[in-house]
């Protein structure tokens, strides 16, 4: 399995973990998911469609992160796979 | 459960007296008193097995039973009842503690099973607190406020059949203090209305002696000793020295805190205060402290939970009394000892709303909240989830009764605001709480227009609650709305005796 | 004004969100010590979408980069001229090193049309920069110099004591070179967060050798030391008495004057004047 990771599990942070994956799959384990649930979906789709990833399996474990955070961790995950290709 | 809406726009149980304003029934009501059951002088019969005492005071299903939270997390004594409880499988019983902590988890089987199928209580943590929102207590519970509960028990709403007095050390008449004794645990102001009103009261003890030195429990109100190897756990009774924060978010809040109250002119001679144990609390209290020192002023007392830090302030002359319903360590036991000016007070001087409360002499109180709302509504039971985790304690009695109520607290914690449209539950109205602190600005209640004014060439941050609810929702984005959808499985009763708000049930995760 | 720079570990998404907090002069987004090998890639692109989401005004942001020799330096430049930073920190700054980074500076700045003019502040850290902390304190782009104390006494190999005698001909000279060219001298960090009393000492002791302010690693840090660097009350009055003395002097053709009985020259109305000016902006 080729995967890559980013971030931390520290409070206000996400680890985000990105797998090659032959469909799209987001899986959201949030500290505020009936509050943010849908905003942090938003936000990872977003970051997938400016990139042009389709295909890709996403699992981000967050601990209250805000959207900058999420976008970051999953930009820096996305690009550690390039490498680990 | 069919409901209806209190003065504030919650929902309550039908048939519960509805919340109508902070003064109302305490304008309107008068004062009821049942008579005090007094036993007598004289030696009183000691027990050694807790099966004595329900045998010889026939404890069976359906009776209230009660007890004081003064030991803490380290008490050993409702344990040893919620024990004899479950060996004699009674049923359908009432608990009344003062408070419910992690160490009282053996209440949980006995809530499941029906044994314990009420309780009254001012504040709850843990795995009781747990079992509670998931649903599991038969009837609601009811939780009160420091200075509600001894109104509930004065009145006979609360009757007490047997009180279960956690006394350090007693005599041979059932005189007691809570100074002496391997279990010291200092003042033992919230047992006070159980020993007065209960119809059967048990002092339990681990230190026996022929003479106590002082009497802060008067043995002529007490039925019976029972007598045990221990009442509790010191490393749980005393919650240790709670040292300022360091953390410098909170810092900046202690900090803007007392500017504040230096900037309203408080702080002068007779200045008297109150705050919390934790570490904002303290934080605020040695700026305060700081201020006091530069400009030599005698504030009159500091009152509530007494920590080594206001004994501190009092033997540095700072403030002349100190009122206390309850030690929180080691030094505030000793001061109580040994300084003539460190006061105990009942539960009901501290806060009974139809008594003369302390807290209505109060100039100033600093306190927590876990949410607040734009009209000021403070939660302090629940968290934003809706989970239980605490209880009003004196957070609406002092509230109410002292002239500036300062609520201090992060605006955001891990993306959640702190400031909301509505607050998953209402302990303290928001007619009384005057100002909210938080790292990011000061708002003042609209309802204190002279402050406003005091205030308005100031250079402190001060801003509307409006608009920290923007700039909290700018930073985190806007949440969905986590409305409460279960049934309800408790009340938050206001100190006046009328409900302000209900609590629901939350599923187990 | 520069009397506090506090130091924020540039990954660190719990800091950077509160650091408009913090009533500093100015941000330090490290990366360098305070991020390991591994995440340098993380942290600049958190920095990245940190800069687009908070516009942060009325404070300086810094950036201390990685050492010019290492393999991140690269990067962190290319990066540091898309975010709206006013100043990139050299670590274990050389003349010549500085010199080329000026020149590559230019070249990025022309290339992406960038508006602003980046300015650095070299960290003075090696017992060699000493001997040529004036030059290095003469370029254009130098606004300030940080002394970096810690890698100091290692260099020199002995111990870093709180005292700081170990440090004292470094501070001086770091002050004298910046001094020299009117640039700022900013003293190194004090490392034990939990002394108040000996940051106060510390911080007091800077000030008195001339320096300008000085950097912190901890928020707690920063009131104390906006305090001692600020200038007092009776220093701004006085400033202003100098001002106002001089422009009445001007008035009456006086060439002379003295304020509160003592005779002003040039150097003291200079004084008064970068003193106004400081607390100006």
């Amino acid at each position: 399995m080729i995967y890559a990771t980013a971030g931390t599990l520290e409070s206000n942070d996400c680890m985000i973990t990105v797998t090659q994956h032959d469909q799209q799959e987001i899986l959201i384990d949030s500290i505020v998911k009936e509050a943010f649930g849908d905003q942090i979906l938003a936000v990872i789709l977003d970051v997938l469609n400016q990139l042009k990833v389709k295909n890709i399996k996403v699992h981000i474990q967050d601990k209250g992160a805000l959207d900058y955070t999420i976008r970051a961790r999953l930009k820096t995950a996305l690009k550690r796979l390039e490498d680990v290709k | 459960m069919s409901t209806i809406t209190n003065g504030l726009g919650r929902q309550i149980p039908e048939g519960m007296l509805p919340y109508q304003g902070s003064d109302f029934f305490i304008k309107k009501h008068k004062r009821v008193l049942i008579d005090e059951v007094i036993v007598g002088g004289g030696h009183k019969p000691v027990y050694h097995q807790i099966a004595e005492i329900f045998d010889t005071f026939e404890i069976k299903d359906g009776m209230t039973l009660s007890f004081h939270h003064h030991l803490r997390n380290g008490d050993s004594v409702l344990n040893l009842v919620l024990s004899e409880i479950k060996k004699r499988k009674l049923k359908n019983m009432i608990l009344a503690p003062s408070a419910i902590f992690p160490v009282h988890e053996p209440m949980v089987p006995l809530i499941k099973q029906g044994n314990v199928t009420q309780i009254y209580t001012n504040y709850v943590n843990g795995p009781v607190a747990k079992a509670i929102e998931e649903g599991y207590l038969k009837d609601l519970l009811i939780m009160d406020t420091h200075g509600g509960r001894p109104r509930a028990i004065e009145s006979g709403e609360l009757r007490i059949d047997v009180a279960f007095i956690a006394v350090p050390t007693v005599d041979h008449c059932g005189h007691g203090n809570g100074v002496e004794g391997p279990s010291a645990c200092g003042t033992l102001g919230y047992a006070i209305p159980d020993l007065l009103y209960a119809k059967k009261k048990i002092v339990v003890t681990d230190n026996y002696v022929d003479r106590v030195k002082t009497i802060d429990i008067d043995g002529r109100y007490v039925d019976a000793i029972l007598h045990v190897p221990s009442i509790g756990d010191p490393n749980g009774i005393q919650s240790g020295t709670t040292k300022p924060t360091r953390d410098p978010i909170q810092l900046k809040i202690a900090k803007n805190t007392a500017a504040f109250i230096e900037a309203c002119g408080f702080i002068k001679k007779g200045f008297s205060f109150q705050t919390g144990a934790g570490g904002t609390s303290l934080a605020v209290a040695q700026d305060i402290k700081h201020v006091m020192k530069e400009n030599k002023i005698v504030g009159s007392f500091a009152s509530g939970g007494i920590t080594n830090f206001l004994v501190n302030m009092h033997e540095e002359g700072l403030f002349e009394k100190l009122y206390d319903v309850q030690c929180f360590d080691l030094e505030a036991i000793k001061s109580y000892q040994r300084n003539k000016n460190h006061l105990m007070m009942s539960a009901s001087s501290y806060g009974n709303p139809f008594d003369k409360p302390k807290v209505n002499e109060l100039d100033v109180v600093v306190l927590g909240a876990t949410e607040i709302d734009l009209n000021f509504n403070v939660n302090v039971t629940t968290d934003s989830f809706g989970h239980l985790m605490g209880g009003s304690g004196g957070h609406s009695d002092t509230a109410f009764g002292a002239k500036l109520t300062i609520i201090t607290t992060n605006l955001l914690k891990s993306r959640l605001s702190m400031v909301k449209n509505k607050v998953r539950t209402i302990t303290t109205p928001g007619e009384t709480v005057d100002v909210l602190v938080t790292e990011r600005g000061i708002a003042i209640n609209p309802r204190r227009q002279d402050l406003i004014h005091l205030l308005k060439n100031s250079s402190l941050p001060i801003v509307t609650i409006e608009e920290l609810l923007q700039k909290a929702h700018q930073i985190t984005g806007i949440p969905k709305e986590m409305s409460p959808i279960g049934k309800i499985v408790g009340v938050v009763r206001y100190r006046d005796g009328s409900i302000i708000d209900s609590i629901y049930e939350v599923k187990g995760v | 004004m520069r009397r506090s720079l506090l130091f924020i570990p540039a990954n660190s998404p719990a800091m950077l969100q509160n650091a408009d907090i913090f009533e500093t002069d100015g941000l330090i987004f490290d990366l360098e010590d305070a991020i390991s090998l591994m995440e340098k890639d993380a942290a600049r692109d958190l920095l990245s979408e940190y800069f687009e989401s908070y516009k942060l005004e009325g404070v300086e942001l810094i950036i201390r980069m990685n050492q010019l020799d290492s393999i991140y330096a690269d990067d962190d430049l290319k990066r540091a001229l898309s975010w709206p930073i006013d100043s990139i920190m050299v670590p274990k700054a050389r003349y010549q090193d500085l010199v080329q980074l000026e020149e590559k500076l230019e070249k990025l700045e022309k290339k992406t049309k960038w508006e602003k003019k980046i300015m650095l502040i070299p960290i003075i850290e090696q017992a060699i920069a000493l001997f040529e902390v004036d030059k290095i304190a003469s370029l254009d782009r130098v606004s300030a110099l940080l002394l970096g104390g810690e890698d100091l006494a290692t260099n020199l190999e002995v111990e870093r004591t709180k005292d700081a005698e170990e440090i004292l001909l470094a501070r001086q000279l770091v002050i004298y070179a910046a001094k020299a060219y009117s640039k700022d001298a900013i003293d190194t960090p004090f490392t034990d967060v939990s002394d108040k009393e000996g940051l106060i000492q510390d911080a007091k002791h800077a000030k008195r050798l001339g320096m300008s302010g000085k950097s912190c690693i901890h928020p707690i840090q920063i009131d104390d030391i906006n305090t001692i660097f600020s200038p007092t009350e009776k220093e701004i009055a006085y400033a202003h008495r100098v001002i106002e003395a001089e422009k009445e002097a001007l008035l009456n053709h006086k060439g002379v004057f003295s304020v509160d009985g003592k005779m002003v020259d040039k150097p003291i109305i200079e004084r008064a004047k970068k003193l106004l000016e400081k607390v100006k902006s």
